[in-house]
């Protein structure tokens, strides 16, 4: 699902890479975690993934696809089989619930008869039916996480990028979430989650990747946070 | 494509950018209603040019008493010498059209009553006044080849040409034109950077959507379109009113004010309107399009 072969990734203006040489694999259906403190490189494997960067050295293919042969035109093909959801959920607060996720159809030109059915049933997979006509400010950030969840998930991508999806939410909020992303991998998605929180890596016992300094110190098969150090 | 969706985020984003979309559609109007008028005045000049080229003769002036140029040293024109001419001139047909020979009692007679109400009539005689031929040509253009062959020869004081009086008449029309517009080019100019900036805005102000759009893999083409619905709306509002102020300088200024006053000169027909209105409405939408599609290209980039 995901390569990366020798990817190096040098901003400009930076002495030293965001990732150095980064090899790793992740198949198709797994659920992994990508630990490391801030600034280890999380969220330039994440950019990488999602070709909103190019790698300096070395090739990312995602999806069968090389992406640094992938011409411009492309791109939006690939990301609409990539979801995303991020620790600040980024919603639009003039649209309700099922607006927000309808948006993510309609701008991918996708007719009204597939939109009002497809929309009610990721609301329901995501729990949040009987909440289709609030708004963002009408809800909690656990809610709010899944309505993000939903736009993410409802064009059924088959890879779930989450950047920190948890890092706004109390812990008890957070389980709900991690439930929600553990039944979207079930039904077949490919989960890349980063995060901080120990608890829930270490209560999941997925697959963790630790970035340090851009390089990968660890990589584990139903690993735990902080087995390394 | 889905036309409500785009037709709604096309609403919402003029909705939002209001003032902006306001000067966008004032400054498309005035700069387009100057350079439509200035086309109006281009038609204006050749139209008249039609009607008048059509209507001058070269005068050709034959010595009289009091003339002094050197082809008049042999004194008055003699009756020989007046015959060769007429001759000549027939025989430049088909370029002289026709040619009329106007005596020194008829140049009296027409000096009478072009200037009736002078005082100058009484003190102007008959033979103070030259004979001479008029002579229309069939293309006025080609002036030069009757002025060649009859300035200087022994009987002709001088050989006049109407269309360069005309002339001067016409390059001052055609000089405020070329005012007009030059001063509709800049104003052009403003509108361009305006819309850019009126892009920028709208571009920065719905960025949450854009950026979301983006990672829910929208194409470019979706991305952009709604804002460049917005400034081709916008542009063409202004566009149409420029051509209905178009309208409005034809039927007052033209119709009621300057035909009305000046009977002798013909004035642009509704042709010439309808021909500029398309032209107006094209220029000003393209270049909104071409403005916005360009700006957008920097700020919503993939």
């Amino acid at each position: 699902m995901i390569l990366f072969d020798g990817v190096t990734k040098l901003y400009a203006n930076q002495e030293r890479p965001a990732l150095d040489e980064v090899s790793l694999e992740i198949e198709k259906g797994e659920f992994v975690f990508l630990v490391g403190p801030s600034g280890s490189g999380k969220s330039t494997f994440l950019r990488l993934v999602l070709r909103e960067e190019r790698p300096t050295k070395g090739q990312v293919w995602v999806a069968g696809k090389e992406l640094n042969r992938l011409s411009n035109w492309k791109i939006p093909a690939l990301r609409r089989q990539i979801g995303t959801v991020f620790q600040d959920f980024r919603l639009l607060p003039n649209k309700t619930v099922a607006e927000n996720v309808a948006f993510a159809l309609e701008v991918i030109g996708k007719p009204a008869s597939h939109i009002r059915k497809v929309v009610p049933e990721v609301l329901e997979v995501v729990g949040l039916e009987g909440k289709e006509e609030r708004r963002p400010d009408e809800l909690s950030g656990g809610e709010q996480q899944r309505v993000a969840i939903a736009r993410a998930f409802v064009n059924r991508p088959i890879l779930l990028i989450a950047d920190e999806p948890t890092g706004n939410l109390d812990p008890g909020t957070s389980v709900g979430i991690m439930k929600l992303l553990d039944r979207i991998n079930q039904l077949g998605t490919t989960v890349v989650m980063s995060t901080h929180d120990q608890a829930i890596v270490d209560q999941m016992r997925r697959r963790v990747i630790e970035l340090e300094g851009g390089h990968v110190v660890r990589d584990q098969s139903r690993g735990v946070y902080g087995y390394a150090r | 494509m889905r036309a409500n969706f785009v037709a709604s985020e096309v609403s919402s984003g003029i909705r939002r950018n209001l003032t902006m979309t306001m000067a966008v559609i004032i400054t498309v109007a005035v700069s387009l209603g100057l350079f439509g008028a200035s086309m109006l005045v281009r038609a204006q000049v050749s139209t008249m040019k039609d009607f008048w080229y059509d209507k001058v003769e070269v005068s050709i002036f034959l010595c009289g008493k009091g003339s002094d140029t050197p082809s008049c040293a042999g004194g008055p024109v003699t009756k020989a010498q007046r015959d060769q001419i007429k001759a000549d001139l027939e025989s430049l047909k088909p370029l002289v059209d026709s040619v009329y020979y106007e005596s020194q009692a008829e140049a009296f007679a027409r000096f009478q009553e072009q200037f009736k109400n002078s005082p100058i009539v009484d003190n102007v005689k008959p033979t103070a006044l030259p004979e001479s031929f008029r002579v229309k040509l069939s293309d006025p253009t080609k002036y030069d080849v009757v002025a060649s062959a009859f300035a200087g020869r022994p009987g002709i004081e001088q050989v006049n040409d109407q269309r360069k009086i005309l002339d001067k008449f016409f390059r001052l029309l055609g000089g405020l034109q070329l005012i007009a517009l030059l001063i509709a080019l800049s104003m052009l100019v403003v509108t361009v950077l305006l819309i850019v900036n009126t892009m920028r805005v709208a571009a920065f102000s719905r960025r949450r959507e854009t950026s979301i759009m983006r990672l829910v893999g929208a194409s470019n083409f979706y991305i952009q379109l709604p804002f460049l619905l917005e400034a081709a709306v916008a542009a063409g509002i202004g566009a149409i009113l420029a051509v209905v102020g178009l309208v409005f300088v034809k039927i007052i200024v033209i119709d009621q004010v300057l035909a009305t006053s000046f009977q002798f000169t013909a004035f642009v027909g509704w042709d010439a309107v309808l021909a500029i209105a398309p032209l107006m409405i094209l220029v000003g939408v393209g270049l909104a399009a071409i403005a916005a599609f360009f700006t957008l290209r920097k700020y919503l980039r993939v």
